[in-house]
């Protein structure tokens, strides 16, 4: 604690125990007291008041002095009550004896403050105030958060409260001692301080307490008696003694009146007169008044008010109070505690600005019993009316908005007009003038400036007079200069306005003379303007003195400054002439020496002739010349200033001209007056880009004023953010054109209505108007020149005269929204805003959201767009960067103009997205099953159909994605490793994108449901229905014959693992190939007697039944047994003997579906084949002894591949059945076997059989349960086909379904692009390979077989495979080639075309076969007969042969048209193929429809590279190799030698099979192989395909089973040969064989 | 990974096709299905059923009772795909073909406990009225491929319906591991341990 504070302490208890001690010591106290209280400071006595207490102490003797004129007042005053008995004591309860006391002594205290006002305001105050204040203000800032120190002080509050005796002692102690000891408990006010004051720290106060206490204790008897006297003053002493002595005695008599009761029986009722009461209740109450108190009250004398904010303080927003309230309060306070410690330096109540505590200071209560549910009652609450647009909104905290503008349109003058006539121009620009002429003469500059002018002359006089100056001369010089220089610049000014005057004065004349003039010439007269120039008389010869004096003075002020001008330029002279001459000097004792040195050294001068520039002799200035100073001087003057004597010219504008009437004027005139008179304007009033109201529509006067004096009250309840007028002109009847918008400005809160001016707001528009008449337009070039030079253009404009203000209430309140009341903090927004007003006419919409004072949950969205703006705003609007409310938009500002942050110029549409987001993105997209829920709802073919995705991240492995992302990677990368020949690989990539982008195609037209999807509902039965239905009633419950019924079909849904199964059923085959003895000393046990050289014969063209007459009976020659495989699944049948055996056998094999998804599009995609390989079974003797074979047998059983039948699996499921006869695919050269005809078993089926050759298997293949096939995507793809054209091709569908719905009609198909295309477009003639045609020129029918070979090595690829979904897509010739696969309808388009090219007559045949189904042939017209060609194996049959695959035939079509089969059969053996005929072919193009000559979609010619030979050879032995790898891989367990010397007679032996196709080689070859392999037992084939890529060869290769044998000593031989064709077209030829060494 | 928590969630459902409400018809059978998203799988109970004929009540309600139990338990991954129950009544027109007379489609309930739920029937309209008289004359009404139709919303906007009876289910749902899987399925659920703390902001 501070020392001094100490001190006085001390001496306040000596004054206590002089109290106690001495009457004296009273008596000094009450003069220390009235001192006191004319020092009354305010109560927070914090560290800071010892500051201020320093000058107390040492001003106290001045007081002590001053108290002898107080001291008899007080002593009187305490004498008195002392003298009389205590109060009331007897009568009265304690209770009422205490607030009796209380009012007394309130009064007392009123009466005293009353006394210490009046003086104080005599003792000046020792210290100035405001410094206390200011201090006191930091404390107000840094209260607030110390809710301890607030409890503490409650606390002790609390037990100072509990007596309240101990508290009116306190309040009277307060009042004898000494200032510096803060009271120790606080009086009523001091509680209201309490809840209302922040209060400072009180570090004293913990010591005082204790010692307050002490007293209580120890002087509390004395006190009481002390308490007694009311210390009154003076004046009031007397009537306050007289009232508390009559009250005492009537409570005397009362309690004499309680004794007396009991014999006193009547008694008159006791009446008090209101009038005394009243009186009575005057003494005794204070009510404060409700009237303001004048500030000079709160404050201290002298002091004037202080604002603060003004000095750039943070001033926080008070808490609403009513006003009368606060008047209550401060009046009160006024009269209680006469000290002004609750009044701050702006003489308001000193206030927080939230006198809520955050924080409950009561300890909570913990109440256990009490439920949960109690405390989470809902309270019910009236509805609150939902703001809109809060933003703009008189917010709904605010007093409910009645708010009103109102707008007084007074009128509207153009300044021009489309309809001015020319003079109307002039008037308006003579008016303009005027304007300005009344403007500036009213200012009066030139004269303000003169005698500015004159006044710093004068002063400059003074000046310069030495014996007035009191300074010290140097500071008088400086002024003197200051003065000159000032007084140039007024001249100079002066001068420039005073030209500015003449000039105006001169073009108002002007104009008015030319007014004038074309007045005279037009004859009539337009406007009443008339300008009249009063001259005023002057002075003569004062004039032309001042005006001599004036020229005077400048002549010897310009003097004066030349001269100081000219001084300076001479001392710049005369150093620049003493370097010059100290330059010269040096120079030539410079010369002289070098002459010196030339003359040594003559050549030297050369080297440095002059080192340094020669300094220009300086020339002296010239002095100024007067006369032609003066000559300037008075030439200006002339120029710019009246000439003396010449009178002064006053001009004024007045309407007093007459018009000339209509009759006198001219036809245009008169059509431009009446033009004129039709229009009429009128205004609409634009509120927040609302129309509000308009003006009624007014007529054009003839002046082009336009009076309306309307004024519109606008109820306002939005925040104005602008106010237009819009202003509308009509003509006549027609239209209202908008002329101009008038932007007018919100008008600040200080203008009410009735105070505010009327404004002129000019406007002005930009449409261009040209009128038949004398009106000039606008925006039209015209002249007042007869010649047209001079041009004018000149634009509507007007002004508008009008006045916004705010209304006034019933009760004078403005009604203004209070955004001024909330926005004191920003005293200065409006003029700025209204700077903005008149800028754009509009509030920026961040100034209506500062509103509030957050700014960035108000200003939000729309108002951060422009950081740079507000920052701006902010700037200019002076906002107070101290206010914590503005903290976060300063902040913003900061940011933005430091430029810290990026602030994004794009526009945001969800900004709210962010805080809805969970996670991060980059969160959400690393997991993994996220992606995964993500990749399956895109139907990813990986994920399509992945079940049960993990709950957990981690479950998910990396590798689930490994294979997609591995796709996704290559998807761009060719890999080469699958596919050798790199072009098949680029093929290959691009089948699988052009599938991927079909497939996903497909995947969304799957989505498209028709109602046949969904619904099963019977059709319409037709006729032949209804009667068979009818005759169905009819039939027998049990036929006797019972039909074939079909059987359930199955959905593909809800179908798993090994439901289904492919059922092959194995009947018969014919003409398998036998074995054959060789020359050799095979141990064969079917010993065929055949030679080698009757092979020959063998061959199926040259037989004849003769050749196999001596073949021994019963011999067996076959015995062949079926294999059939399926997704590696092997099932085979028994062995039958013969080459034509029955086996009658159903094979089972079960499907999977890849990736266990049944689903249509999945089973359609499924690429398998069902392999039906035919084997020989032959049985090797192995015994080594002769003499054990009869007592066991040791065979081994070998099996020999004799060919297979190939059937695809997408075959099977959308035929449901295949059920003929298939040829089997026999390799050309099967080494010991040869087709042999033994006559004497089939001889009954020679003739048939002869026919064709090769061998046949009869098969009945289905699946069970029947799957119902997918079904064609129906698909309207758009198409560039005509539309008639569409709408035909859907008729004749329409009619061929009706007739044979199972026949095939195609008319349109769809490209590759996904186009429809009419099919005939596909049929050109088009070249085949050159090669191919210079093959066999003079054999046409082998180059047809050729050329059908060719196209059968392009690779077979079903359109259902490659697009999953069933649409068939058909490429033109060139795609297919550059494919290089392709289905049936490619192949036969392409065999077609080069077919139509030979010269033949080709057509394609839409038909079904075994087994393909529905496909595509091709049929060609020879001499005499029809050849029905397979285009993708190249056999051709004739039209009547039995082993025809084609089965039915649906339509043909040709280049120019296409004929459907109308025929009772369709088996080709059975139609008539002259498509003339119409009873049998129905045709496209008939009559009705002509052919309108389509062009085609095939390109013009094809162009076919050569296939590089090198790259096949290469090929080839990669192949090879990797064949020969494979089979080692199948053979783990057994040695796999390889026979080199087979392996090269093979290789030698494959080109030959080439170039013969396969035929009439077996012989040369057998014999060939026989000589160089004589000691083996040899069996292999060779295998041909075309090649697409490495899989179906392996497959090939792997289905014949060669790996199979496990004979010890078997050796193998793999040959390769790749034979090119051109456009990559490869044939590959694989002859695999094994050899087993012969003992 | 076990330790770590479950992997999977289990919904358990049983109650029971209660009643019907088919004014117009009578001596009604219905069967049951459900269609669930690729994340679950049936572990146990039967995943389709087909319930007794039942006749109308003789009293004024009318009611169809069939009281066909339901049993079934599944497990899944992910709520995505919650199995819905797929019903389909069938029953004898006037020439005694079987037609079907309503179809309807429900979630099974989220939360655990006992739910009844009331099903509004539907059946598919013939396209013409030809159509319509045909259909009722050969008794084949217009049926949906697949009674599952009624659970997906794909493809529904080809098909007219007309709405016709109520059914009514009783299902009992038990839920094993949502809450550990961060699957909060509403207040019922009490595998919570304990209740939520009291709101910070809340006086006490």
């Amino acid at each position: 604690m501070n020392p001094k504070e100490e001190k006085v302490k001390i001496i306040t208890e000596e004054f206590d125990e002089n109290d106690e001690d001495t009457g004296v010591g009273s008596q000094k106290k009450t003069s220390k007291m009235a001192r006191q209280k004319r020092k009354k400071r305010l109560p927070a006595a914090g560290p800071e008041e010892m500051v201020s207490e320093n000058p107390h102490l040492g001003n106290q003797p001045e007081p002590l002095q001053e108290d002898s004129d107080t001291r008899p007042l007080s002593m009187t005053t305490r004498r008195g009550p002392r003298s009389l008995p205590p109060i009331p004591s007897a009568s009265r309860t304690g209770f009422a004896e205490f607030s009796m006391r209380e009012r007394m002594r309130e009064k007392l205290q009123a009466a005293r403050s009353k006394a210490e006002s009046t003086l104080l305001q005599e003792i000046p105050t020792p210290r100035p105030r405001r410094f206390q204040s200011a201090g006191e203000k930091e404390l107000e800032t840094e209260f607030g958060a110390e809710p301890g120190e607030e409890a503490q002080k409650t606390e002790q509050e609390d037990d100072s409260q509990s007596r309240s005796r101990v508290k009116f002692r306190d309040s009277v102690r307060k009042i004898k001692t000494k200032p510096p000891v803060p009271p120790g408990f606080p009086s009523a006010e001091e509680a209201y301080n309490f809840f209302t004051f922040n209060f400072d720290p009180e570090p004293e106060e913990s010591e005082e307490k204790p010692k307050a206490k002490n007293r209580d204790g120890t002087t509390q008897e004395e006190e009481e008696g002390e308490e007694e006297e009311p210390p009154v003053q003076g004046i009031h002493k007397t009537d306050e003694q007289l009232l508390i002595s009559a009250t005492e005695a009537e409570a005397f008599l009362w309690g004499l009146d309680h004794t007396a009761a009991d014999f006193v029986a009547v008694r008159p009722a006791d009446y008090e007169s209101a009038h005394v009461r009243l009186q009575m209740e005057k003494e005794l109450l204070f009510v404060p008044s409700r009237l303001t108190v004048p500030t000079y009250k709160k404050l201290p004398e002298n002091v004037q008010p202080r604002y603060l904010e003004d000095e750039g303080l943070y001033i926080g927003t008070r808490p609403d109070v009513p006003r009368t309230c606060q008047n209550i309060m401060e009046n009160r306070l006024l009269t209680q505690e006469p000290g002004r410690r609750w009044f701050g330096d702006d003489g308001r109540i000193v206030a927080l600005p939230n006198p809520i505590k955050p924080f409950p200071s009561r300890p909570p209560v913990l109440t256990q019993e009490q439920d949960f549910r109690a405390e989470l009652e809902t309270l019910y609450k009236k509805a609150v009316k939902y703001v809109h647009r809060s933003q703009h909104m008189i917010g709904s905290g605010d007093s409910p908005g009645n708010f009103q503008l109102d707008i007084d349109i007074s009128g509207l003058i153009f300044t021009h007009h489309p309809c001015f006539s020319r003079e109307h121009v002039l008037a308006a620009k003579l008016a303009q003038l005027y304007d300005q002429y009344l403007a500036r003469h009213q200012r009066n500059k030139a004269k303000f400036l003169t005698d500015k002018l004159q006044a710093l002359r004068n002063a400059v006089q003074t000046g310069l007079n030495p014996e007035k100056t009191h300074k010290s001369l140097d500071t008088t010089q400086k002024t003197i200069n200051e003065y000159k220089s000032e007084i140039r610049q007024t001249r100079k000014l002066r001068d420039a306005e005073q030209e500015k005057d003449r000039m105006l004065l001169k073009t108002i004349i002007k104009v008015w003379k030319e007014m004038k003039s074309l007045r005279e010439f037009q004859r009539f007269t337009n406007t009443p303007l008339k300008l009249v120039l009063r001259k005023e008389k002057v002075d003569q010869k004062a004039d032309e003195e001042a005006y001599e004096a004036e020229i005077q003075a400048e002549i010897s002020e310009l003097l004066e400054e030349h001269m100081e001008e000219h001084e300076q330029k001479m001392e710049a002279y005369r150093a620049a002439y003493q370097q010059w001459k100290a330059w010269k000097k040096a120079q030539r004792a410079k010369k002289k020496k070098k002459k010196q040195a030339v003359e040594e050294h003559p050549e030297e001068e050369m080297g440095e002739p002059y080192p340094e520039e020669d300094p220009v002799k300086p020339v002296p200035p010239e002095p100024t010349d007067r006369a032609l100073m003066e000559h300037q001087v008075r030439e200006r003057a002339a120029r710019s200033r009246r000439r003396p004597g010449e009178p002064l010219l006053v001009p004024e504008l007045s309407l007093a001209g007459s018009v000339t009437p209509n009759e006198q004027c001219p036809r245009v005139e008169v059509l431009r007056r009446e033009d004129v008179k039709r229009r009429s304007i009128y205004l609409k009033v634009i509120f927040n880009d609302k129309e509000v109201s308009r003006t009624d529509s007014r007529p054009l006067g003839a002046d082009f004023r336009v009076h309306f004096g309307q004024i519109f009250n606008l109820q306002i309840f939005n925040w104005p953010e602008s106010l237009t007028l819009q202003v509308y002109e009509t003509v006549g009847h027609s239209g209202t054109t908008l002329l101009a918008e008038v932007f007018l400005p919100i008008p600040e809160t200080t203008i009410v209505t009735g105070r505010a001016p009327i404004e002129e707001v000019e406007f002005s528009s930009n449409q261009h108007v040209t009128l038949d008449h004398e009106g000039v337009g606008s925006g039209m070039p015209f002249s007042f020149e007869a010649d047209g030079s001079n041009q004018l253009i000149l634009m509507t404009s007007g002004k508008v005269s009008n006045s916004v203000a705010w209304a006034i209430g019933e009760n004078g309140i403005p009604l203004i929204p209070p955004l001024s009341q909330q926005n004191i903090g920003f005293r200065s927004t409006t003029p700025s805003s209204s700077v903005h007003v008149v800028a754009n006419g509009r509030i920026p919409p961040f100034l209506c959201a500062l509103k509030r004072a957050d700014a960035i949950s108000s200003i939000g969205t729309s108002g951060l767009t422009d950081l740079k703006k507000l920052a701006k705003w902010a700037a200019e609007s002076k906002l107070d960067p101290n206010d914590p409310n503005n903290a976060p938009l300063m902040q913003l500002i900061s940011v933005a103009t430091s430029g810290e942050s990026y602030v994004p110029d794009f526009f945001r549409l969800e900004q709210l997205q962010q805080e809805f987001n969970f996670v991060s993105d980059e969160e959400l997209n690393r997991s993994k099953r996220f992606r995964l829920l993500c990749l399956r709802s895109q139907e990813v073919p990986e994920f399509r159909n992945y079940k049960q995705i993990p709950a957990y991240d981690r479950e998910i492995m990396e590798k689930v994605f490994q294979d997609y992302e591995k796709r996704l990677r290559d998807r761009n990368v060719i890999e080469t490793k699958d596919h050798i020949d790199p072009h098949r690989a680029m093929v290959a990539k691009y089948l699988q994108q052009v599938r991927e982008s079909v497939i996903n195609r497909f995947l969304i037209a799957k989505h498209h449901f028709l109602l046949s999807d969904l619904i099963v509902e019977e059709e319409v039965p037709n006729i032949s229905i209804l009667g068979l239905s009818l005759f169905k009633l009819a039939e027998q419950k049990r036929p006797l014959r019972p039909r074939r019924k079909g059987r359930k079909k199955v959905t593909a849904q809800n179908l798993s693992d090994g439901d289904i199964k492919v059922l092959v059923n194995i009947i018969r085959a014919y003409d398998i190939p036998v074995r054959k003895a060789t020359a050799s000393k095979f141990q064969q046990p079917s010993r065929s007697s055949r030679t080698f050289s009757e092979k020959h014969a063998a061959s199926p063209t040259t037989h004849s039944p003769t050749h196999s007459a001596d073949y021994p009976l019963g011999q067996v020659l076959v015995r062949p047994f079926v294999e059939v495989s399926f997704q590696r699944t092997i099932c085979h049948t028994t062995t039958a003997e013969g080459p034509n055996p029955s086996w009658n056998e159903e094979l089972e094999l079960p499907f999977r579906a890849p990736n266990g998804d049944y689903s249509t599009s999945s089973l359609q995609s499924v690429k398998d084949d069902v392999f039906i390989n035919i084997f020989d079974e032959v049985l090797y003797d192995v015994l080594e002894d002769d003499r054990e074979r009869g007592s066991g047998i040791h065979t081994r059983i070998e099996r020999h591949w004799l060919g297979c039948v190939k059937i695809p699996f997408s075959t099977i499921y959308f035929q449901a059945k295949i059920d003929g006869t298939f040829k089997i695919d026999i390799p050309p050269v099967l080494l010991g076997y040869s087709k042999e005809r033994s006559m004497i078993i089939e001889r009954g089926f020679d003739s048939v059989r002869s026919l064709s050759e090769g061998s046949y298997i009869t098969l009945f293949i289905t699946m069970e349960p029947q799957l119902v096939p997918g079904e064609l995507v129906r698909e309207k793809f758009d198409s560039q086909e005509d539309e008639k054209l569409l709408q035909a091709t859907e008729k004749f569908q329409a009619e061929c379904a009706l007739k044979f719905p199972h026949r095939q009609c195609l008319t349109t198909v769809t490209d590759i692009s996904g186009k429809t295309v009419f099919i005939t477009r596909y049929l050109k003639p088009l070249n085949p390979p050159q090669e191919l045609l210079e093959a066999c020129p003079n054999n046409p029918q082998a180059t047809a077989e050729l050329v059908a070979r060719y196209v059968s090595l392009i690779p077979f690829l079903p359109d259902t495979v490659s697009f999953a979904g069933i649409c068939d897509l058909w490429s033109t010739s060139d795609q297919f080639l550059d494919l290089l696969a392709g289905d049936e309808e490619e192949h036969a388009v392409l065999l077609c075309n080069y077919f139509l090219s030979l010269g033949k007559k080709a057509w394609l045949v839409m038909g079904s076969a075994i087994p393909e189904g529905p496909t595509a042939y091709v049929l060609t017209r020879e001499q005499s007969h029809y050849l029905i060609w397979n285009p993708c194996s190249g056999h051709f049959y004739g039209q009547f042969d039995t082993f025809c695959p084609l089965k039915s035939v649906g339509c043909l079509i040709g280049p120019d048209n296409i004929w459907f089969n109308i025929q009772r059969h369709d088996s080709p053996l059975r139609i008539n193929f002259d498509v003339t005929k119409p009873k049998l072919w129905k045709s496209f193009f008939s009559r009705s429809l002509l052919y309108p000559g389509l062009s085609s979609v095939q390109p013009e010619e094809l162009i076919y590279q050569r296939t590089d030979k090198a790259a096949a050879a290469e090929l080839q032995d990669r192949i090879e190799k990797i064949l020969k790898e494979k089979i080692m891989d199948w053979r783990p367990r057994h040695l796999t030698r390889w026979n080199r010397y087979c392996t090269s007679a093979l290789r030698h032996f494959l080109p030959l099979l080439e170039r013969s196709r396969g035929e009439d080689v077996e012989d040369d070859h057998r014999g060939e192989l026989l000589k160089q392999l004589g000691d083996y037992r040899f069996s292999g084939f060779p295998l041909h395909m075309p090649y697409s890529e490495l899989k179906p060869l392996i497959e090939a290769v792997y289905s014949t089973g060669v790996h199979n044998i496990d004979v010890p000593n078997v050796e193998f031989a793999l040959a390769v040969y790749i034979h090119p064709y051109p456009k990559n077209v490869l044939s590959v030829w694989i002859y695999v064989a094994s050899l087993i060494r012969n003992r | 990974m076990a330790a770590a928590g479950p992997s999977v969630f289990l919904l358990m459902v049983n109650g029971q096709v209660e009643s019907a409400q088919f004014p117009e018809y009578d001596d009604l059978y219905c069967k049951y299905c459900f269609v669930y998203g690729q994340d679950w799988a049936p572990t146990a109970g039967l995943e389709e059923g087909i319930s007794q004929i039942t006749s109308k009540s003789r009293d004024v309600r009318q009611a169809l009772v069939w009281n066909f139990p339901i049993d079934v338990t599944f497990k899944s991954t992910n709520p995505y795909g919650w199995p819905q129950i797929v019903l389909s009544v069938y029953g004898p027109d006037v020439f005694g073909n079987d037609v079907v007379r309503g179809y309807g489609a429900v979630h099974l309930p989220f939360s655990p406990g006992r739910h009844k739920r009331t099903i509004p029937m539907f059946v598919p309209e013939s396209t013409s009225k030809l159509q319509k008289f045909t259909s009722w004359f050969m008794g084949r009404r217009p049926e949906y491929t697949d009674p599952k139709v009624v659970a997906q919303g794909e493809g529904r906007e080809v098909t007219r319906v007309r709405s016709q009876g109520f059914v009514t289910l009783l299902f009992n749902v038990v839920t094993k591991d949502m809450r550990k899987l961060g699957y909060d399925t509403g207040p019922s659920d009490t595998q919570g341990v304990s209740g939520p703390s009291p709101l910070p902001g809340l006086p006490l």
